[in-house]
């Protein structure tokens, strides 16, 4: 019994970090974002305040993805859990 | 006029007090009702008391009270500036006012064209609303935006609003938007339920994302000065030096500058929504018909 919750806590953990990786994608489209927004206002220092509101928003929206990440492993750390293990205590009371 | 004057004091001071006393309430209550404790946890909202209902309980929640008294607050903000208005402004507060509402107008005449210039006061509203519930964690109560709840609410609304404009031109043109390439139909009515999953998953991440790291480095900095600090004599080892200054300067960006971010997003991305929903060339298109048959 300790040992399979303590697979479910190991793997719950593991689980979190490795929904994590999905950050690496915003990272580099916003990176990316940000460096074509500083090439545009250095051609065209005139229109600041429209591209940084532009690319602010592009950024956000680019960002969702990683907060689904962040959203999946907020769930697996904090309330997956609990929950699996209340669902294995149950299994294992129907047995005996 | 004397009596005037003293009238106008008392409604202004009623105004401010409706603007503080809601944030003052919800650190009272907060004081109130959580347990002493020792250490740093990450929680969810509190349940204050349930209603019981025939279909489904109803939980009246931190988030849903704290997401009232910030309406309580707004509304005297905004009974304070619109107070003693007058044809030519010649206050502090209807300059602020004025600024305010021609702001928003301009966004929304920018954004969404002339047809929707009606839309300025709810573009407002979501706006406000959505940025000074980020801010009240500034006061350390719990944000109403990093309660998945609230903000799936509004983009709810928002899906509403987006449905109707699609609709304006009866439901046969909104039916055949979804067969625009009639093989990619499925994936059309996904991304249809996708568009409010999106928008409340992104305003609640970010909020929640940045009240977690805080708590975590809280919690880091906590353990950092037990170890530096630690052998000191008496009460200097045991008070966290490390926590005084450094999860202030996170704060400015996860409450202040994210929060407000995320509310101008939301507002923009409910505009831009709506107002790409509406079939306008068909619309005018058709009451123009209608004009001249008449």
């Amino acid at each position: 019994m300790e040992l399979a919750i303590g697979i479910i806590l190991g793997c719950c953990a593991l689980g979190a970090g490795i929904a994590m990786i999905a950050g690496i994608g915003p990272g580099i489209g916003e990176g990316n974002a940000v460096a074509k927004a500083c090439e545009a206002i250095g051609r065209q220092p005139e229109c600041k305040g429209e591209v940084t509101t532009t690319m602010l928003m592009g950024c956000a929206i680019a960002e969702t993805t990683g907060l689904y990440a962040l959203v999946i492993a907020i769930l697996l750390i904090f309330v997956a859990p609990g929950r699996l293990v209340d669902i294995l205590v149950e299994t294992m009371e129907k047995i005996k | 006029m004397e009596k005037n004057n003293k009238r106008f004091k008392l409604l202004d001071a009623l105004y401010i007090s409706m603007m503080i006393l809601p944030v003052v309430c919800g650190i009272v209550l907060k004081v109130l009702t959580t347990p002493v404790s020792e250490g740093i946890s990450i929680s969810g909202a509190k349940i204050f008391f349930t209603i019981s209902l025939p279909v489904q309980d109803l939980p009246i929640t931190e988030s849903q009270v704290h997401s009232w008294l910030v309406m309580i607050a707004i509304t005297g903000l905004c009974l304070f500036l619109t107070h003693g208005i007058k044809e030519k402004a010649d206050t502090k507060r209807q300059h602020i006012a004025e600024w305010i509402v021609e702001n928003t107008q301009k966004l929304v005449n920018g954004n969404m064209g002339e047809y929707f210039s009606g839309f300025a006061p709810f573009i407002a509203a979501i706006l406000g609303l959505s940025a000074f519930s980020s801010l009240l964690a500034l006061f350390g109560l719990y944000a109403p935006t990093s309660d998945v709840n609230v903000t799936a609410g509004w983009a709810i609304l928002v899906f509403f609003l987006i449905t109707y404009y699609k609709m304006k031109c009866g439901p046969l043109i909104y039916a055949k938007s979804f067969a625009d390439p009639p093989l990619l139909a499925p994936l059309n009515i996904i991304s249809e339920f996708a568009t409010p999953l999106s928008m409340a998953f992104r305003h609640y991440g970010n909020v929640l994302s940045g009240s977690v790291i805080s708590v975590l480095l809280a919690a880091g900095l906590q353990g950092l000065s037990a170890i530096i600090f630690g052998n000191l004599p008496g009460f200097l080892g045991e008070f966290p030096f490390m926590q005084i200054g450094i999860p202030a300067v996170l704060s400015i960006y996860f409450d202040v500058f994210s929060g407000i971010l995320q509310a101008y997003i939301f507002a923009m991305l409910t505009m831009l929504y709506v107002a790409g929903a509406f079939p306008a060339e068909e619309f005018f298109r058709r009451r123009a018909t209608i004009n001249k048959s008449k």
